[in-house]
Protein backbone atom coordinates (compact mmCIF):
# COMPACT_ATOMS: atom_id res chain seq x y z
CA UNK A 1 0.00 0.00 0.00
CA UNK A 2 1.19 3.53 -0.71
CA UNK A 3 2.43 5.21 2.49
CA UNK A 4 -0.06 8.07 2.08
CA UNK A 5 -2.93 5.63 1.60
CA UNK A 6 -1.72 3.71 4.63
CA UNK A 7 -1.68 6.88 6.73
CA UNK A 8 -5.12 7.89 5.47
CA UNK A 9 -6.65 4.53 6.30
CA UNK A 10 -5.04 4.65 9.73
CA UNK A 11 -6.55 8.11 10.28
CA UNK A 12 -10.01 6.92 9.19
CA UNK A 13 -9.73 3.90 11.46
CA UNK A 14 -8.70 6.06 14.41
CA UNK A 15 -11.57 8.52 13.81
CA UNK A 16 -14.06 5.69 13.46
CA UNK A 17 -12.88 4.10 16.71
CA UNK A 18 -13.10 7.47 18.42
CA UNK A 19 -16.66 8.01 17.16
CA UNK A 20 -17.69 4.51 18.17
CA UNK A 21 -16.20 5.15 21.59
CA UNK A 22 -18.01 8.43 22.13
CA UNK A 23 -21.25 6.86 20.88
CA UNK A 24 -21.00 4.23 23.61
CA UNK A 25 -22.35 6.38 26.45
CA UNK A 26 -22.81 3.55 28.92
CA UNK A 27 -21.06 3.65 32.26
CA UNK A 28 -17.41 2.56 32.30
CA UNK A 29 -18.60 0.04 34.91
CA UNK A 30 -20.85 -1.66 32.33
CA UNK A 31 -18.41 -1.35 29.46
CA UNK A 32 -15.85 -3.28 31.52
CA UNK A 33 -18.35 -5.94 32.62
CA UNK A 34 -16.71 -9.35 32.64
CA UNK A 35 -13.25 -7.89 32.45
CA UNK A 36 -12.77 -7.53 36.19
CA UNK A 37 -13.74 -9.51 39.24
CA UNK A 38 -17.00 -8.13 40.64
CA UNK A 39 -17.94 -8.30 44.30
CA UNK A 40 -20.79 -6.98 46.45
CA UNK A 41 -20.32 -5.09 49.69
CA UNK A 42 -21.53 -7.23 52.61
CA UNK A 43 -20.36 -5.11 55.54
CA UNK A 44 -22.59 -2.13 56.48
CA UNK A 45 -20.30 -0.02 54.29
CA UNK A 46 -16.96 -0.05 52.48
CA UNK A 47 -14.62 2.94 52.55
CA UNK A 48 -12.79 4.18 49.48
CA UNK A 49 -9.63 6.21 49.92
CA UNK A 50 -7.87 8.45 47.42
CA UNK A 51 -4.61 6.47 47.66
CA UNK A 52 -3.17 3.11 48.66
CA UNK A 53 -2.24 4.02 52.23
CA UNK A 54 -3.76 4.46 55.69
CA UNK A 55 -3.20 8.24 55.61
CA UNK A 56 -5.17 8.96 52.44
CA UNK A 57 -8.61 10.48 53.08
CA UNK A 58 -11.85 8.51 52.69
CA UNK A 59 -13.78 10.21 49.88
CA UNK A 60 -16.61 7.76 49.38
CA UNK A 61 -18.52 5.20 51.41
CA UNK A 62 -20.17 2.38 49.47
CA UNK A 63 -23.29 1.01 51.16
CA UNK A 64 -24.07 -2.67 51.68
CA UNK A 65 -25.35 -4.47 48.61
CA UNK A 66 -23.70 -2.24 46.02
CA UNK A 67 -21.33 -3.90 43.61
CA UNK A 68 -17.72 -2.96 42.84
CA UNK A 69 -15.23 -3.99 40.16
CA UNK A 70 -11.70 -4.87 41.34
CA UNK A 71 -9.30 -3.18 38.91
CA UNK A 72 -6.01 -4.37 40.41
CA UNK A 73 -4.16 -4.79 43.64
CA UNK A 74 -1.07 -3.01 45.00
CA UNK A 75 0.51 -4.16 48.29
CA UNK A 76 -2.34 -4.40 50.84
CA UNK A 77 -4.75 -2.22 48.82
CA UNK A 78 -7.25 -2.86 46.05
CA UNK A 79 -8.11 -0.29 43.40
CA UNK A 80 -11.85 -0.66 42.82
CA UNK A 81 -14.57 1.08 40.83
CA UNK A 82 -18.13 1.50 42.04
CA UNK A 83 -21.36 1.49 39.99
CA UNK A 84 -21.14 5.28 39.64
CA UNK A 85 -17.74 5.02 37.94
CA UNK A 86 -15.86 6.39 40.93
CA UNK A 87 -12.54 4.65 41.49
CA UNK A 88 -10.67 4.50 44.77
CA UNK A 89 -8.64 2.33 47.08
CA UNK A 90 -10.05 -0.19 49.55
CA UNK A 91 -8.02 -1.97 52.22
CA UNK A 92 -7.30 -5.69 52.20
CA UNK A 93 -9.24 -6.21 55.45
CA UNK A 94 -12.37 -4.54 54.11
CA UNK A 95 -12.17 -6.50 50.82
CA UNK A 96 -12.00 -9.75 52.76
CA UNK A 97 -15.62 -9.11 53.78
CA UNK A 98 -16.99 -8.67 50.25
CA UNK A 99 -18.93 -11.38 48.41
CA UNK A 100 -18.48 -12.90 44.99
CA UNK A 101 -21.44 -13.64 42.71
CA UNK A 102 -21.38 -17.21 44.03
CA UNK A 103 -22.03 -15.91 47.54
CA UNK A 104 -18.58 -16.88 48.74
CA UNK A 105 -16.26 -14.39 50.38
CA UNK A 106 -13.55 -12.93 48.17
CA UNK A 107 -10.48 -15.09 48.80
CA UNK A 108 -7.70 -12.76 49.90
CA UNK A 109 -4.42 -14.54 50.62
CA UNK A 110 -3.32 -14.54 54.22
CA UNK A 111 0.45 -14.40 54.47
CA UNK A 112 0.68 -15.00 58.22
CA UNK A 113 1.85 -18.58 57.60
CA UNK A 114 3.71 -19.56 54.49
CA UNK A 115 2.00 -22.36 52.62
CA UNK A 116 4.86 -24.12 50.84
CA UNK A 117 2.50 -25.73 48.32
CA UNK A 118 1.11 -22.35 47.27
CA UNK A 119 4.34 -20.38 47.42
CA UNK A 120 7.31 -22.72 46.83
CA UNK A 121 9.59 -20.08 45.25
CA UNK A 122 11.87 -17.71 47.07
CA UNK A 123 14.32 -15.06 45.84
CA UNK A 124 16.55 -12.75 47.77
CA UNK A 125 19.73 -10.71 48.12
CA UNK A 126 22.33 -10.72 50.85
CA UNK A 127 25.51 -8.86 51.68
CA UNK A 128 28.27 -9.44 54.20
CA UNK A 129 31.81 -10.60 54.81
CA UNK A 130 33.68 -13.25 52.81
CA UNK A 131 37.17 -14.15 54.07
CA UNK A 132 37.79 -10.60 55.29
CA UNK A 133 36.41 -8.88 52.19
CA UNK A 134 32.89 -7.90 51.17
CA UNK A 135 30.38 -10.08 49.41
CA UNK A 136 27.11 -9.36 47.58
CA UNK A 137 24.89 -12.27 46.73
CA UNK A 138 21.57 -13.06 45.05
CA UNK A 139 19.75 -16.37 45.18
CA UNK A 140 16.65 -18.18 44.00
CA UNK A 141 15.27 -21.21 45.82
CA UNK A 142 12.56 -23.78 45.34
CA UNK A 143 11.01 -25.61 48.30
CA UNK A 144 10.10 -29.26 47.61
CA UNK A 145 8.27 -29.15 50.94
CA UNK A 146 8.58 -27.13 54.13
CA UNK A 147 11.78 -28.92 55.07
CA UNK A 148 13.84 -29.44 51.96
CA UNK A 149 14.72 -26.92 49.28
CA UNK A 150 17.16 -26.41 46.41
CA UNK A 151 18.98 -23.16 45.90
CA UNK A 152 20.91 -21.43 43.12
CA UNK A 153 23.12 -18.49 44.09
CA UNK A 154 25.52 -16.03 42.47
CA UNK A 155 27.92 -13.95 44.55
CA UNK A 156 30.44 -11.23 43.91
CA UNK A 157 33.30 -10.97 46.41
CA UNK A 158 35.18 -7.69 46.74
CA UNK A 159 38.36 -8.16 48.78
CA UNK A 160 41.57 -6.29 49.41
CA UNK A 161 43.78 -8.64 47.42
CA UNK A 162 41.31 -10.22 45.01
CA UNK A 163 37.80 -10.07 43.62
CA UNK A 164 35.76 -13.13 42.81
CA UNK A 165 32.59 -14.39 41.22
CA UNK A 166 30.87 -17.47 42.64
CA UNK A 167 28.13 -19.62 41.15
CA UNK A 168 26.62 -22.24 43.44
CA UNK A 169 23.92 -24.87 43.73
CA UNK A 170 22.94 -26.39 47.03
CA UNK A 171 20.36 -27.92 49.32
CA UNK A 172 18.84 -26.34 52.40
CA UNK A 173 17.12 -28.15 55.16
CA UNK A 174 14.78 -26.41 57.57
CA UNK A 175 13.75 -28.63 60.53
CA UNK A 176 11.07 -26.21 61.84
CA UNK A 177 9.69 -24.29 58.85
CA UNK A 178 6.61 -23.06 60.73
CA UNK A 179 8.62 -21.08 63.28
CA UNK A 180 8.58 -17.32 62.80
CA UNK A 181 12.39 -17.44 62.92
CA UNK A 182 13.19 -20.73 61.18
CA UNK A 183 16.74 -22.10 61.31
CA UNK A 184 18.21 -24.03 58.38
CA UNK A 185 21.26 -26.06 57.38
CA UNK A 186 22.84 -25.85 53.96
CA UNK A 187 25.21 -27.85 51.82
CA UNK A 188 26.33 -27.17 48.28
CA UNK A 189 28.92 -26.94 45.59
CA UNK A 190 29.94 -24.55 42.82
CA UNK A 191 32.69 -22.74 41.00
CA UNK A 192 34.61 -19.57 41.81
CA UNK A 193 36.52 -17.27 39.48
CA UNK A 194 39.23 -15.40 41.36
CA UNK A 195 40.75 -12.20 39.95
CA UNK A 196 43.85 -11.18 41.97
CA UNK A 197 44.31 -7.43 42.46
CA UNK A 198 48.13 -7.14 42.74
CA UNK A 199 49.19 -3.88 41.12
CA UNK A 200 52.82 -4.69 40.21
CA UNK A 201 52.79 -8.31 39.06
CA UNK A 202 49.26 -9.42 38.32
CA UNK A 203 48.79 -13.22 38.62
CA UNK A 204 46.32 -14.60 36.08
CA UNK A 205 42.65 -15.15 36.91
CA UNK A 206 41.84 -18.69 37.99
CA UNK A 207 38.68 -20.76 38.17
CA UNK A 208 38.32 -23.35 40.94
CA UNK A 209 35.69 -25.71 42.29
CA UNK A 210 34.30 -25.23 45.75
CA UNK A 211 32.02 -26.82 48.28
CA UNK A 212 30.30 -25.31 51.29
CA UNK A 213 28.27 -26.15 54.34
CA UNK A 214 26.61 -23.75 56.69
CA UNK A 215 23.67 -22.72 58.81
CA UNK A 216 21.33 -19.75 59.01
CA UNK A 217 17.91 -18.50 59.89
CA UNK A 218 14.97 -16.92 58.08
CA UNK A 219 12.61 -14.51 59.79
CA UNK A 220 9.15 -14.13 58.25
CA UNK A 221 8.64 -10.41 58.92
CA UNK A 222 5.41 -9.65 57.09
CA UNK A 223 3.46 -10.60 53.98
CA UNK A 224 5.82 -12.32 51.50
CA UNK A 225 8.85 -10.72 53.05
CA UNK A 226 11.67 -12.53 54.89
CA UNK A 227 14.91 -11.42 56.52
CA UNK A 228 17.69 -13.98 56.26
CA UNK A 229 21.17 -14.36 57.76
CA UNK A 230 23.59 -17.21 57.28
CA UNK A 231 27.09 -18.48 57.89
CA UNK A 232 28.97 -20.64 55.41
CA UNK A 233 32.29 -22.43 55.48
CA UNK A 234 33.81 -22.82 52.02
CA UNK A 235 36.54 -25.17 50.79
CA UNK A 236 38.12 -24.07 47.51
CA UNK A 237 39.71 -27.06 45.76
CA UNK A 238 42.86 -25.49 44.29
CA UNK A 239 45.23 -27.02 41.78
CA UNK A 240 48.10 -26.56 44.26
CA UNK A 241 48.85 -28.89 47.19
CA UNK A 242 46.81 -26.92 49.74
CA UNK A 243 43.08 -26.32 49.57
CA UNK A 244 41.83 -22.89 50.66
CA UNK A 245 39.27 -22.23 53.38
CA UNK A 246 36.96 -19.22 53.52
CA UNK A 247 34.34 -18.24 56.06
CA UNK A 248 31.36 -16.14 55.10
CA UNK A 249 28.75 -14.21 57.10
CA UNK A 250 25.94 -12.45 55.34
CA UNK A 251 22.48 -11.05 55.88
CA UNK A 252 19.75 -9.80 53.60
CA UNK A 253 16.14 -10.05 52.59
CA UNK A 254 14.01 -12.39 50.48
CA UNK A 255 10.49 -12.89 49.15
CA UNK A 256 8.44 -16.00 48.62
CA UNK A 257 6.00 -16.35 45.76
CA UNK B 1 40.45 -27.41 59.79
CA UNK B 2 41.71 -30.96 59.73
CA UNK B 3 40.54 -32.44 56.46
CA UNK B 4 39.36 -35.66 58.13
CA UNK B 5 37.25 -33.64 60.56
CA UNK B 6 35.83 -31.70 57.62
CA UNK B 7 34.83 -34.87 55.81
CA UNK B 8 33.17 -36.04 59.01
CA UNK B 9 31.26 -32.76 59.41
CA UNK B 10 30.24 -32.73 55.77
CA UNK B 11 28.86 -36.24 55.95
CA UNK B 12 27.05 -35.35 59.19
CA UNK B 13 25.38 -32.39 57.49
CA UNK B 14 24.55 -34.50 54.43
CA UNK B 15 22.96 -37.13 56.63
CA UNK B 16 21.03 -34.54 58.60
CA UNK B 17 19.76 -32.95 55.39
CA UNK B 18 18.70 -36.20 53.83
CA UNK B 19 17.36 -37.82 56.98
CA UNK B 20 15.41 -34.93 58.43
CA UNK B 21 13.72 -34.14 55.14
CA UNK B 22 11.99 -37.49 55.36
CA UNK B 23 10.72 -36.59 58.80
CA UNK B 24 6.98 -36.06 58.51
CA UNK B 25 6.93 -32.58 60.11
CA UNK B 26 5.17 -31.03 57.16
CA UNK B 27 2.46 -33.60 56.78
CA UNK B 28 -0.81 -32.04 57.76
CA UNK B 29 -3.99 -34.03 57.38
CA UNK B 30 -6.11 -32.44 54.71
CA UNK B 31 -9.85 -32.46 54.71
CA UNK B 32 -9.96 -33.91 51.22
CA UNK B 33 -7.69 -36.78 52.12
CA UNK B 34 -9.69 -38.02 55.08
CA UNK B 35 -11.66 -41.15 54.28
CA UNK B 36 -15.38 -40.66 53.93
CA UNK B 37 -17.32 -43.49 55.45
CA UNK B 38 -20.40 -44.56 53.61
CA UNK B 39 -23.41 -44.69 55.90
CA UNK B 40 -24.85 -48.14 55.77
CA UNK B 41 -27.81 -49.21 57.85
CA UNK B 42 -27.42 -52.09 60.32
CA UNK B 43 -29.20 -54.63 58.12
CA UNK B 44 -26.78 -53.95 55.27
CA UNK B 45 -29.21 -52.04 53.04
CA UNK B 46 -28.90 -48.38 52.21
CA UNK B 47 -30.73 -46.12 54.66
CA UNK B 48 -34.08 -44.65 53.76
CA UNK B 49 -32.88 -41.10 54.25
CA UNK B 50 -33.23 -39.07 51.07
CA UNK B 51 -29.77 -38.36 49.72
CA UNK B 52 -29.69 -34.74 48.55
CA UNK B 53 -28.73 -34.44 44.91
CA UNK B 54 -26.38 -31.52 45.28
CA UNK B 55 -24.42 -30.49 42.25
CA UNK B 56 -21.52 -28.56 43.67
CA UNK B 57 -21.03 -25.29 41.89
CA UNK B 58 -17.44 -25.01 40.77
CA UNK B 59 -16.18 -21.81 42.35
CA UNK B 60 -13.44 -20.34 40.24
CA UNK B 61 -10.89 -18.38 42.24
CA UNK B 62 -10.96 -14.96 40.64
CA UNK B 63 -7.75 -13.65 39.18
CA UNK B 64 -6.98 -10.17 40.40
CA UNK B 65 -4.04 -8.49 38.74
CA UNK B 66 -1.20 -7.60 41.09
CA UNK B 67 0.74 -4.43 40.41
CA UNK B 68 3.61 -4.33 42.87
CA UNK B 69 6.56 -3.86 40.52
CA UNK B 70 7.97 -0.74 38.89
CA UNK B 71 10.47 -0.82 36.03
CA UNK B 72 11.95 2.07 34.12
CA UNK B 73 14.93 4.06 32.89
CA UNK B 74 16.52 7.18 34.34
CA UNK B 75 18.96 9.83 33.16
CA UNK B 76 20.92 12.34 35.17
CA UNK B 77 24.36 13.39 36.28
CA UNK B 78 26.96 11.39 38.19
CA UNK B 79 29.70 13.25 39.99
CA UNK B 80 32.63 10.82 40.19
CA UNK B 81 35.01 12.22 42.84
CA UNK B 82 38.12 13.64 41.09
CA UNK B 83 36.78 12.54 37.69
CA UNK B 84 34.21 15.20 36.89
CA UNK B 85 30.45 15.44 36.60
CA UNK B 86 29.07 13.45 33.69
CA UNK B 87 25.77 12.22 32.24
CA UNK B 88 24.54 8.91 33.61
CA UNK B 89 21.91 6.49 32.32
CA UNK B 90 20.41 3.64 34.27
CA UNK B 91 17.49 1.38 34.94
CA UNK B 92 15.55 0.64 38.09
CA UNK B 93 13.40 -2.30 39.20
CA UNK B 94 11.29 -1.79 42.32
CA UNK B 95 9.15 -4.20 44.31
CA UNK B 96 6.64 -2.72 46.73
CA UNK B 97 6.46 -4.88 49.86
CA UNK B 98 3.83 -2.82 51.69
CA UNK B 99 2.48 0.70 51.58
CA UNK B 100 5.56 1.73 53.59
CA UNK B 101 8.47 -0.37 52.36
CA UNK B 102 9.97 -1.28 49.01
CA UNK B 103 13.17 -2.74 47.62
CA UNK B 104 14.84 -1.74 44.41
CA UNK B 105 17.70 -2.75 42.17
CA UNK B 106 19.62 -0.09 40.24
CA UNK B 107 21.98 -0.48 37.32
CA UNK B 108 23.73 2.60 35.95
CA UNK B 109 26.57 3.65 33.72
CA UNK B 110 28.52 6.85 33.13
CA UNK B 111 31.73 7.84 31.41
CA UNK B 112 34.03 9.85 33.67
CA UNK B 113 36.16 12.72 32.39
CA UNK B 114 39.69 13.98 33.10
CA UNK B 115 40.94 14.85 36.58
CA UNK B 116 42.18 18.43 37.13
CA UNK B 117 45.73 17.06 37.17
CA UNK B 118 45.34 15.44 33.76
CA UNK B 119 43.79 18.61 32.36
CA UNK B 120 46.57 20.90 33.67
CA UNK B 121 49.51 18.66 32.90
CA UNK B 122 48.66 18.52 29.24
CA UNK B 123 49.37 15.00 28.10
CA UNK B 124 49.32 12.84 31.24
CA UNK B 125 46.63 10.12 31.21
CA UNK B 126 45.82 8.21 34.39
CA UNK B 127 43.31 5.87 32.80
CA UNK B 128 42.72 4.26 29.45
CA UNK B 129 39.52 5.03 27.58
CA UNK B 130 37.80 1.81 28.66
CA UNK B 131 38.85 2.33 32.29
CA UNK B 132 37.00 5.67 32.35
CA UNK B 133 33.70 3.89 32.04
CA UNK B 134 32.00 3.59 35.44
CA UNK B 135 29.28 0.99 36.00
CA UNK B 136 27.42 0.41 39.24
CA UNK B 137 24.71 -1.79 40.61
CA UNK B 138 22.93 -1.43 43.90
CA UNK B 139 20.26 -3.36 45.77
CA UNK B 140 18.42 -1.11 48.18
CA UNK B 141 15.75 -0.97 50.77
CA UNK B 142 13.36 1.97 50.69
CA UNK B 143 10.88 3.61 53.02
CA UNK B 144 8.06 5.91 51.93
CA UNK B 145 8.73 8.65 54.45
CA UNK B 146 6.03 11.14 53.44
CA UNK B 147 3.30 9.66 51.27
CA UNK B 148 0.73 12.17 50.07
CA UNK B 149 -1.12 13.82 47.26
CA UNK B 150 -0.29 16.77 45.04
CA UNK B 151 -2.93 18.90 43.41
CA UNK B 152 -2.58 20.26 39.91
CA UNK B 153 -5.28 22.85 39.29
CA UNK B 154 -8.83 22.27 40.58
CA UNK B 155 -9.60 18.92 39.05
CA UNK B 156 -6.46 16.83 39.19
CA UNK B 157 -4.74 15.10 42.10
CA UNK B 158 -1.81 12.72 41.98
CA UNK B 159 -0.48 10.39 44.64
CA UNK B 160 3.12 10.97 45.58
CA UNK B 161 5.75 9.97 48.11
CA UNK B 162 9.02 11.30 49.39
CA UNK B 163 11.16 8.27 50.12
CA UNK B 164 14.58 7.38 51.47
CA UNK B 165 16.71 4.46 50.31
CA UNK B 166 19.83 2.68 51.54
CA UNK B 167 21.63 -0.30 50.10
CA UNK B 168 24.78 -2.02 48.97
CA UNK B 169 26.28 -2.94 45.64
CA UNK B 170 29.40 -2.61 43.59
CA UNK B 171 31.01 0.06 41.42
CA UNK B 172 33.26 -1.01 38.57
CA UNK B 173 35.68 1.78 37.72
CA UNK B 174 39.30 2.04 36.52
CA UNK B 175 39.62 -1.71 36.06
CA UNK B 176 38.56 -2.59 39.59
CA UNK B 177 35.31 -3.34 41.44
CA UNK B 178 34.59 -1.60 44.73
CA UNK B 179 32.07 -2.54 47.39
CA UNK B 180 29.65 0.40 47.44
CA UNK B 181 27.15 1.71 49.95
CA UNK B 182 24.34 3.74 48.41
CA UNK B 183 22.21 6.23 50.35
CA UNK B 184 19.61 8.45 48.81
CA UNK B 185 16.31 10.18 48.76
CA UNK B 186 13.72 10.53 46.05
CA UNK B 187 10.28 11.69 45.08
CA UNK B 188 7.73 9.53 43.29
CA UNK B 189 4.79 11.12 41.46
CA UNK B 190 2.23 8.49 40.46
CA UNK B 191 0.71 9.88 37.24
CA UNK B 192 -1.92 7.17 36.71
CA UNK B 193 -2.52 3.49 37.48
CA UNK B 194 0.59 2.39 35.58
CA UNK B 195 2.97 5.32 35.20
CA UNK B 196 5.17 7.20 37.69
CA UNK B 197 7.84 9.89 37.50
CA UNK B 198 10.84 10.00 39.83
CA UNK B 199 13.44 12.52 40.95
CA UNK B 200 16.34 10.97 42.87
CA UNK B 201 19.50 12.08 44.62
CA UNK B 202 21.90 9.31 45.64
CA UNK B 203 25.34 9.15 47.21
CA UNK B 204 27.50 6.19 46.19
CA UNK B 205 30.25 5.68 48.78
CA UNK B 206 33.24 3.44 48.12
CA UNK B 207 36.93 3.13 49.08
CA UNK B 208 39.51 3.66 46.39
CA UNK B 209 43.31 3.89 46.22
CA UNK B 210 43.37 5.01 42.61
CA UNK B 211 45.21 8.28 43.33
CA UNK B 212 47.92 6.75 45.57
CA UNK B 213 46.34 6.85 49.02
CA UNK B 214 43.36 4.88 50.25
CA UNK B 215 40.34 7.13 50.69
CA UNK B 216 36.58 7.00 50.88
CA UNK B 217 35.02 8.65 47.86
CA UNK B 218 31.53 10.15 47.75
CA UNK B 219 29.90 10.14 44.35
CA UNK B 220 26.70 12.10 44.10
CA UNK B 221 24.13 11.26 41.49
CA UNK B 222 20.98 13.13 40.52
CA UNK B 223 18.48 11.45 38.23
CA UNK B 224 15.11 11.91 36.56
CA UNK B 225 13.23 8.78 35.68
CA UNK B 226 9.96 7.25 34.62
CA UNK B 227 8.67 3.85 35.69
CA UNK B 228 5.87 1.59 34.60
CA UNK B 229 3.92 -0.30 37.26
CA UNK B 230 3.16 -3.93 36.53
Amino acid sequence: MHPVAKLASLFILATATGLAHSADNRRQYDRDAGRYVEVAVADPYLELRTGPGRGYPVFRVIPRGERIEILFRRTGWFKVRDEHDRAGWASEDSMRETLLASGAKLPVPDYAHRDFDAWPWEAGAESGNFGGGNVNSVYAAYAFNGNLGAELAASQTLGHSSNGALLMAGLTHSPWPAWRVAPFLQLGTGVVRISPKATIISPPNRTEQLAYYGAGAKWHVSRRFLLRADYRSYVIFTKSAQNEDRNEWKAGFAFFF
Amino acid sequence: MESRLRVLLLSAVALALGGCSMWPFHKRPRAAEQPVEASVAEDGTTPAVVEPQVVRRKVKTPKIRNSNFELGPYVGTYSAEDFGVNPVVGARLTYHISEDFFTDALLGQTKTSLTSYERLSGGAQLLTDSQRKLTYYSIDFGYNLFPGEVFVGRRRAFNSALYVIGGVGSTHFAGDSHFTVTLGTGYRLVLNDWLAAHIDVRDHVFDTDLLGTNKTSHNLETALGVTVFF
